[in-house]
């Protein structure tokens, strides 16, 4: 099957400054994909691109075949959803208007149409935020707003959910639960799922594949065990690193000192 | 649901109001009038009523509610509840444009008021000038563009004074009594006219009303969800610029109503445009009608220019709200 995202050559430049240079990339439907790097690695600038959200990207970012730029943004909507890793609101509205506003890209005249109202019910029903459905956005904590900002992303009934740190303001519970919930999408209805995240843990756990982003190259990539090896993230991150396994199999990563410093010497 | 149900209400009340206001503020004034004898056509109540009263009443429904639907409009395109014509300099803009044109005596083109051309035309750059100083590497910063607003405010004033003492005589006097503003006797087809824009433009900005709840959250927000933004933007800054100037055009410079409005509008009734716009349009119009029945009566037979009252009401509140928000707004 041909992948959902092909990117070649792909780069971007602010004020003459490369910020993602990336040789190649595939990403196919059903596929869950950690995007992680340090901060200012090019990860929201790799997620922007893919959103079609930056224009103005040179090389090649295709999906279905079809360059990014090029897709109409209405249909282009319909497919592919973008979580902000933040939302701030300077108006009253309340949750369950935040979520409407997914069903955009369906909707035409002025008033949604029952199904609009059917698929906010089903994506704030998934992300349990129903029972503040009818607060206001912005008296709602952290935690809650992401949320609603994914149950947002959910209505949108999207192929493809990009996400720039989900979980970053979740507490332990509901990190799990965002976490299944994306799984479950990736594995059900063969969502393409990639997510920008700091948690390596979090995202060794949950990915099928894993991209390390350094100054907006990709210096490794693969199943997790492939991609979080520790010689690559004493490079990137700067610190040494040891990935252990636990009993169950699972990855196990763990930083101690700065590099060159720490146990490693 | 019961929301929805309580913004149905409050638009159906918001449109009672209006409607009682356009019969009931004609009769207020120094002249006492009876709207029996009105009704019966007796002069000389029925002759104020409909001459002297009703036009200028229709004149503030219609410019109160377009000023504060212009209000929503830039709140929401700039994502700022301070925003509205008069605070980002636009209204100051499409002063100096309709004083430039009394002054110059310039007539117009194609049939269309060159004071109404020459006002819009000012509300739209004042408006590229105030976003252009506020806007920096894509993200536009709240306090650059109430300061920018304010600058190009107290500029506009020192051209508008400048020119106001250069011209002739009969000149200069046109200008102080446009410039005294307010909803000085008008004739019926000036307001006609004024309806016709406001009706067309409120028609374009009413259609995208759904879009306007995506842009008001935020660009990117919009983008990700298959908006064409910088059309949206580009159709709403028109937009209001075009309700600025036929307004200001006519009354001259008339502050706060567009900020008055839809913050309390928001506050009870929550910020979605299908609602906000309408509503705004309506409560607007009554407010605007209201505070210059004020004017014409309390220093009777006196007049006080409708834009001292409003910016009484709207200078207070303006502060209050400043200060109710002024941690996010030094972010």
């Amino acid at each position: 099957m041909r992948p959902l995202y092909e990117l070649s050559r792909l780069g971007m430049c602010y004020d003459g400054a490369a910020v993602l240079d990336v040789e190649g990339l595939e990403f196919a439907a059903g596929e869950m994909i950690s995007v992680v790097g340090p901060n200012g690695a090019g990860k929201s600038t790799l997620l922007g691109v893919m959103a079609g959200l930056k224009p103005g990207y040179t090389g090649s970012c295709r999906f279905e075949g079809r360059e990014v730029r090029d897709w109409p943004r209405r249909l282009f909507a319909r497919a592919v959803s973008f979580v902000p890793q933040t939302l701030r609101l300077e108006f009253p509205f309340t949750a369950e208007q935040v979520v409407m506003m997914g069903r955009t890209p369906y909707c035409d005249g002025l008033f949604e149409a029952p199904e609009d109202q059917q698929a906010v019910e089903r994506a704030m029903a998934t992300t349990d935020t129903l029972e503040f459905r009818q607060r206001d956005f912005r008296s709602l904590s952290g935690g809650e707003r992401q949320r609603v900002v994914l149950a947002a992303a959910l209505a949108q009934e999207p192929r493809v959910l990009l996400l720039d740190e989900p979980a970053t303001f979740l507490d332990v519970k509901h990190q799990l639960a965002i976490h299944d919930i994306l799984r479950e999408l990736s594995r059900a209805e063969g969502v393409l799922v990639v997510a920008a995240t700091h948690d390596l843990n979090q995202a060794a756990a949950y990915s099928d594949r894993m991209v390390v982003l350094d100054h907006g190259k990709v210096v490794a990539e693969g199943a997790p065990a492939e991609a979080l090896r520790p010689d690559v993230l004493e490079k990137v991150f700067g610190v040494a690193a040891r990935v252990e396994r636990m009993d169950g199999g699972e990855l196990w990563i763990r930083f101690g000192g700065a590099a060159g410093k720490g146990a490693q010497t | 649901m019961r929301l929805l149900e309580s913004r149905r209400a409050a638009l159906g009340a918001a449109a009672i109001l209006a409607a009682v206001v356009a019969v009931a503020a004609p009769l207020i004034g120094p002249a006492a009038i009876d709207f029996g004898k009105v009704w019966a056509g007796l002069s000389p109540d029925a002759e104020i009523f409909y001459y002297a009263r009703l036009p200028r009443v229709l004149l503030a429904l219609v410019a109160g509610g377009a000023l504060s639907v212009t209000g929503v409009l830039f709140q929401a395109l700039v994502r700022d509840a301070l925003a509205d014509p008069y605070v980002l300099g636009v209204a100051g803009g499409a002063s100096l444009g309709a004083v430039l044109a009394i002054s110059f005596g310039w007539h117009g083109a194609a049939g269309v008021s060159g004071v109404w051309l020459a006002a819009s035309a000012g509300a739209a750059a004042a408006l590229l000038l105030v976003l252009a100083i506020a806007t920096q590497g894509g993200r536009m910063s709240s306090f650059t563009l109430l300061l920018a607003g304010i600058t190009i405010n107290s500029i506009c004033a020192a051209a508008i004074l400048f020119l106001h003492n250069i011209v002739e005589f009969s000149q200069s006097f046109v200008v102080l009594r446009w410039l005294m503003g307010g909803t000085q006797p008008v004739e019926y087809s000036t307001v006609g006219w004024l309806t016709l824009v406001v009706a067309v433009v409120l028609v374009v900005i009413m259609r995208r009303a759904r879009d306007w709840n995506l842009l008001a959250v935020g660009e990117e927000w919009a983008a990700a969800r298959g908006l064409a933004v910088q059309r949206l933007m580009i159709t709403g800054f028109i937009a209001g610029s075009l309700l600025t100037g036929a307004v200001t055009a006519i009354t001259g410079p008339i502050g706060f109503v567009g900020l008055i409005v839809p913050h309390a509008l928001r506050i009870r009734w929550g910020a979605d445009h299908r609602f906000l716009i309408p509503a705004a349009f309506l409560a607007g119009a009554s407010f605007l009608a209201v505070c210059d029945s004020v004017a014409r009566t309390v220093m009777a037979p006196a007049e006080i220019p409708v834009g001292v009252i409003t910016a009484m009401l709207g200078g207070p509140f303006f502060i209050a709200l400043l200060r109710s928000r002024r941690r996010s707004l030094w972010l």
